[in-house]
């Protein structure tokens, strides 16, 4: 039962609750800055999350982990993206929702969903992160869910990221964590598509002289 | 000697009365006192003895069955009244007392008119005969003889002022979709009958269906039944057939014909088919969440009184199905207690909703005849005019809204307590989404309360809105003595669930085998579901505790009396320095439910237009300003329009077989005979 | 038998101290919010010398009000007055908690809403009508956020009683729950909006078409607007106890004994005025919200709760 567990490892579970909140609050943001607020915040908990993962399975590399997401996804990525907002100058705009309640409605199914489908996995596993995995999974799919409902760039670049972090956090909580190598590749690749992401967006901006995505309908040849 | 035959001699009395009350009528056209002296009375003692019955067959526990030479020569009828018929009895014959006692009063505005008196009595006894047959009968046959019966004489019913095309219509979907569910109940039987050994219910119970059949008879039951009853999709009639029926009958109907379609699923899935399986309970419990938000949304843009009544009967049928579903979930995983505490829960609801819903139709009829007016924004302030119809309209609206100490609050409580125990459920999913629905019903619950706020509020409270209903008369003796009974009784099952709930143990236990006597085991006092621990209800203390209070708030006013300070004073309301406010200045009904309309807009087909006729050269001071809603129902062009157009498509496709050529049709011919010159070999 | 009578008896007291504390607990909100303001607060006890105030004075009907408005606030003070018998403030274990879980705390509180939004309506204003429609929507809205956050409490303790749910809770110690801590944050949300504080409706406006609560007894005067008043100070009292003691329950007395009921005393009065504290916080920092956006601020809170039965279900069950 959960009182007889240790207290770094019902930190660990509530952690993952504020993760799959941060989620469902990244769904349901307007703002630009806010969402890139929310998404450093993410990267703080699964940081934390991180830590206390490897105080309990004595895993000391997971300590280098968390410190680089700490340095990449709490700190670099969110200033990255904050500078190519002010400098595109839509730090003010409202990349608005449709549907909201529809789309937290779907969400919450979908959080029912991944529960169902890691079941079997939940009861293979024997350590105690492994009612997390659902919750990764979740964090993924919502991200995924991020990428199709936003009309924005900017809003399908931040899903992208905390798809990223749901990938990392399931990682964290599977196996304690990916080879050193692995992980390294997968940051170094995340902050080389931030970069290339923002060249990106002023290409578009260029060509389309805007970042709504549905107006990339425009580059389709068709007879009209 | 005289007790073995009690049963049977009151079940006699109770058809005759009815089938009496409709025969005397014959001779009403010419004789109008007979309607009040005769025919009224009569179906008042078929009331009186349905209900006798029912009692002694549901707390007596005793069943008692006889073969009715009726029916075709080598297919008699069964007749069975058993515990859960004895409930569904004495529903009907609360309902037909009550009204009785209305009638003689109410139809005394056809005396004078166009429409046959002789139609209306007979056609009323026979919808009472066909309910009570329903319930009594122990056969396929019978029942759907039975069945029949009850759905055209409520045709004939709505039909009944058919100088109005528009009631015409409604009376036309409402027969449509009558036989279409009449035709899927025989189905669902004929599914049971195929594999059984017979027609009768016994024989329909042995049968032995695989989960494929069964599964298929309870899709066709689900849709029978959910038809004549009200479930989402299939509810369109209800809201055009109720409000159009003369009052008294939108009672009947609303209050115990849909009980009558409850009575026939549960007696199809719990006792016929037998072994439900829970993901029929899920489907069914998703099915009924949507019905009752579907229901109460609807209901809170409504602004004419009857139809706003109508789809909060859909609601409620919604709620009670709710705790089926729950039922069979639990029945189906093996948790037998719980199953029968859903049950409870939905009968005890299935008890409530006659009560309040009959309260609130006689209610809204009494203020339909006194103000002549059907639109609730055209009235106000009848709490002064009609002081008895307005105590008990506001006891039915407590009750609809599920408030302590009253009935409604009793089974709301009971199935979300049923609602809870998904802990005991090793299904995860389950338990997530047995939660959900729970919220659903607690957020139609608390709309259910505000729309109820809003149709106090406009039609009893505040001021008169147009000159004729300032004229408004009280209703007669006889409507107000109905009211009060069913009042009465909404206050006297509020405050006694124990009592209800041991009555309720018999209908279970011949059901399903199952009782819960855990609710009772500490006494009187204290409605326990499924332990003290758990939760515990004492209404009879939670009465006192109003009482009480109240008293208590007593003695501070004559504390405050010798000082002097008690005294009240009138004065003129607060205007806020604009000057006198006018009986236009109310908020109407569609402004309350204006909030309510912006935020669930999706889910509304609403067609709103505001025209303003501007002063030349003032853009904001307009010289007139018209307002228009409507709220079309969204089922009609989700579900329905695409259905009609498939059916259109098809009938197109195969009437290209006519294609007029006489060749073609002896080829037809032809072809045929030789097809089955070939089989034959 | 004996133990049975001192139960009945420290129910009864435990009732009047609810009663007699509850405008000290408002006046307490409102010294802090002045403080956080710079302003001079009224004392502490300002809110009962307005309510002796008030049922000195004339008592004044408009003339078109019917016997129901004369009645409702009878009602209105008599079912809120019954919650809070059934709130455990100082002792748990009580008779008086079985009567009613929390379900039926919620009929309670519905009842009183019930009578309030149709005295509001009775008078023929549009003020009135104004105030019902709104405090009928909100709380409509507020209604699936507070049963999730109170199914997600079920399913952890197994009941809906009060007294066990928070025996529960004591008997498990200190333990981080992801579903007890989003479970509350939803329960502050909600009972922020059924309370009638900032950000859903501000208290202390005096701008008709901001109001929500003070839109419906705006005709009340006398011995009437006392006990409207009275009941709604009792209301945020005892959401501020039932939070207080369901998530914090330590210190609550578990038995009839004079030393531990001193302790309870001591326990609930802390707790409160950390409450109380926190709540003048919010009420400072927030703004009061549109109507049209409080139904994003009960997404909020239905988020919220239902987080905590996902986690519930999901990290808590093995």
């Amino acid at each position: 039962m959960l009182n007889q567990l240790p207290l770094y490892q019902q930190a660990i579970l509530t952690l993952a609750a504020m993760i799959l909140f941060s989620s469902f609050a990244l769904l349901a943001q307007n703002r630009v800055l806010a969402m890139i607020h929310v998404f450093a915040w993410q990267g703080l908990l699964v940081a934390l999350t991180t830590t206390f993962v490897a105080y309990d399975s004595g895993a000391h590399h997971l300590y280098f982990s968390a410190a680089l997401t700490v340095a990449l996804k709490v700190l670099f990525i969110p200033w990255l993206l904050h500078r190519l907002v002010r400098r595109m100058g839509i730090d003010r705009e409202m990349h608005e929702v449709g549907h909201p309640a529809m789309v937290l409605m779907t969400a919450a199914a979908l959080v029912i969903f991944c529960y169902y489908v890691a079941q079997p996995i939940h009861q293979l596993s024997t350590s105690i992160t492994r009612n997390t995995i659902a919750i990764s999974m979740a964090v993924v799919v919502l991200g995924l869910l991020m990428l199709i409902t936003r009309n924005k760039a900017v809003s399908q670049v931040i899903g992208f990221m905390s798809l990223e972090n749901g990938l990392f956090f399931a990682a964290v909580a599977a196996t304690n964590g990916m080879p050193m190598v692995v992980e390294l590749g997968i940051a170094f690749d995340v902050l080389v598509a931030a970069v290339i992401f923002g060249v990106f967006f002023f290409h578009i901006r260029d060509s389309i002289d805007s970042l709504d995505v549905a107006q990339l309908n425009q580059l389709a040849e068709h007879d009209q | 000697m005289l007790y073995d035959n009690f049963l049977p001699i009151m079940l006699a009395l109770a058809l005759a009365g009815s089938l009496g009350s409709s025969l005397v009528s014959l001779l009403a056209d010419r004789r109008a006192w007979i309607l009040p002296r005769l025919a009224f009375p009569l179906l008042g003692m078929a009331g009186i003895f349905s209900l006798a019955a029912g009692l002694v067959a549901m707390i007596n526990d005793t069943t008692f069955s006889s073969q009715l030479p009726l029916g075709l020569p080598w297919l008699h009828w069964h007749l069975r009244i058993d515990p859960l018929a004895g409930f569904f009895l004495s529903l009907i014959g609360i309902g037909t007392l009550a009204t009785s006692l209305y009638g003689p009063g109410y139809v005394r505005e056809f005396h004078h008119g166009p429409y046959s008196l002789a139609v209306l009595g007979l056609t009323t006894g026979l919808f009472v005969v066909g309910m009570q047959s329903v319930v009594l009968a122990d056969d396929a046959f019978a029942f759907m003889v039975a069945w029949e019966i009850m759905s055209l004489s409520s045709y004939f019913l709505v039909v009944y002022q058919h100088q109005n095309a528009a009631n015409r219509r409604a009376a036309f979907v409402y027969l449509l979709m009558a036989q279409v569910g009449g035709l899927a109940i025989m189905l669902s039987f004929g599914v049971l009958v195929g594999f059984g050994s017979g027609i009768s219910f016994d024989a329909m119970r042995a049968a032995p269906l695989n989960l494929t059949w069964s599964s298929i008879a309870f899709a066709l039951g689900l849709l029978g039944f959910g038809m004549k009853a009200g479930l989402v999709p299939v509810h369109v009639w209800l809201p055009e057939a109720h409000p159009v029926a003369p009052s008294h009958i939108s009672a009947l109907m609303s209050g115990v014909m849909l009980k009558v379609a409850v009575y026939g699923f549960i007696r199809l899935v719990f006792d016929l088919i037998g072994t439900p399986h829970w993901g029929w309970g899920v489907a069914l419990l998703i099915i009924a969440s949507i019905t009752a938000l579907f229901g109460v949304l609807y209901a809170l843009m409504q602004h004419d009184l009857k139809r706003l009544l109508a789809y909060h009967s859909i609601e409620n049928i919604g709620i009670i199905f709710i705790g089926l579903g729950l039922s069979i979930i639990f029945f189906g995983t093996g948790h037998p207690l719980l199953g029968t505490l859903g049950l409870v829960a939905a009968l005890y609801h299935t008890l409530n909703h006659m009560l309040f819903k009959s309260l609130l139709f006689l209610g809204a009829g009494a203020v339909l005849q006194g103000s002549r007016e059907h639109d609730m924004e055209r009235m106000g302030g009848l709490l002064a005019r009609m002081p008895w119809t307005g105590l008990f309209f506001l006891i039915g609206c407590i009750s609809i809204s599920a408030l302590p100490p009253f009935n409604g609050f009793v089974s709301e409580w009971l199935t979300f307590q049923t609602a809870l125990q998904v802990v005991n459920l090793d299904s995860g999913v389950l338990r997530a989404v047995i939660p959900i629905a729970a919220a659903i019903l607690a957020l139609t619950g608390a709309l259910a309360a505000a729309c109820f706020v809003k149709v106090y509020g406009v039609v009893f409270l505040g001021q008169p809105r147009t000159r004729r209903v300032r004229r408004s008369r009280e209703a007669k003796r006889g409507m107000v003595l109905a009211q009060a009974l069913l009042a009465s009784l909404c206050l006297l099952f509020g405050v006694l669930p124990t009592a209800t709930v041991t009555a309720f143990n018999h209908v279970t236990q011949g059901l399903t085998g199952h009782s819960l006597s855990v609710a009772t085991a500490h006494g009187w006092l204290w409605l326990t579901p499924i332990s003290a621990d758990t939760a515990s209800y004492g209404a009879p203390l939670v009465l006192l505790g109003i009482l009480l209070a109240l008293g208590a708030w007593a003695i501070v006013y004559l504390f405050l009396r010798p000082r002097g300070h008690a005294k009240m004073n009138r004065g003129e309301t607060w205007d806020c320095g604009f000057g006198p406010p006018n009986a236009r200045m109310q908020y109407t009904a569609s402004a309350f439910a204006m909030p309510i309309r912006r935020i669930f807009a999706p889910l509304l087909r609403l067609n709103e237009t505001v025209e303003r006729e501007l002063r030349p050269g003032l853009p904001l001071e307009p010289v007139q300003l018209r307002h228009q809603l409507h709220v079309e129902d969204i089922t009609w062009n989700w579900f329905y329009a695409p259905v009609a157009r498939l059916l259109h498509t098809t009938a197109r496709r195969v009437s290209r077989i006519q294609t007029g050529h006489l060749r073609h049709y002896l080829a037809y011919s032809f072809v045929t005979l030789i097809l089955l010159l070939w089989v034959i070999t | 038998m004996n133990e049975d009578l001192n139960a009945w008896l420290l129910a009864l007291v435990q009732t009047g101290t609810f009663v007699l504390l509850a405008p000290l607990f408002s006046g307490w909100v409102k010294r802090v919010k002045c403080w956080l303001q710079n302003r001079r607060s009224p004392s502490l006890l300002q809110p009962y010398r307005d309510l002796w105030r008030l049922f000195g004075k004339e008592t004044l009907v408009s003339y078109t009000a019917s016997p129901l408005f004369r009645i409702a606030p009878y009602i209105i003070a008599g079912s809120t007055l019954l919650a809070a018998a059934v709130v455990p403030l100082l002792a748990v274990n009580l008779p008086t908690a079985a009567i009613a879980d929390v379900i039926v705390l919620a009929g309670f509180f519905a009842l009183a809403r019930f009578f309030l939004a149709l005295a509001g309506m009775d008078v023929g204003t549009a003020f009135g009508g104004m105030g019902s429609s709104r405090e009928m929507t909100l709380s409509a809205l507020a209604e699936p956020a507070m049963l999730i956050a109170v199914f997600t409490l079920a399913m952890v303790a197994s009941s809906t009683n009060l007294s066990t749910v928070i025996n529960h809770t004591l008997a498990d110690g200190m333990v981080l729950r992801p579903s007890f801590l989003f479970a509350l944050l939803s329960l502050i949300l909600v009972a922020m909006a059924e309370t009638g504080r900032i950000p859903v409706d501000n208290p202390a406006t005096h701008l008709e078409l901001t109001m929500i609560h003070e839109a419906m007894i705006l005709e009340y005067s006398g011995r009437h607007l006392a006990l409207v008043e009275w009941a709604a100070q009792l209301k945020l009292m005892i959401y501020g106890v039932l939070i207080a003691n369901i998530f914090f329950p330590w210190g609550i007395a578990t038995h009839l004994n004079g030393s531990v009921l001193f302790i309870a005393v001591a326990a609930i009065g802390i707790k409160l005025l950390v409450l109380g504290t926190a709540l003048a916080l919010g009420e400072s920092m927030l703004a009061k919200m549109r109507l049209f956006r409080v139904p994003a601020f009960l997404t909020l809170a239905l988020t919220l709760a239902l987080i905590g039965l996902l986690s519930h279900i999901i990290l808590e069950v093995n």
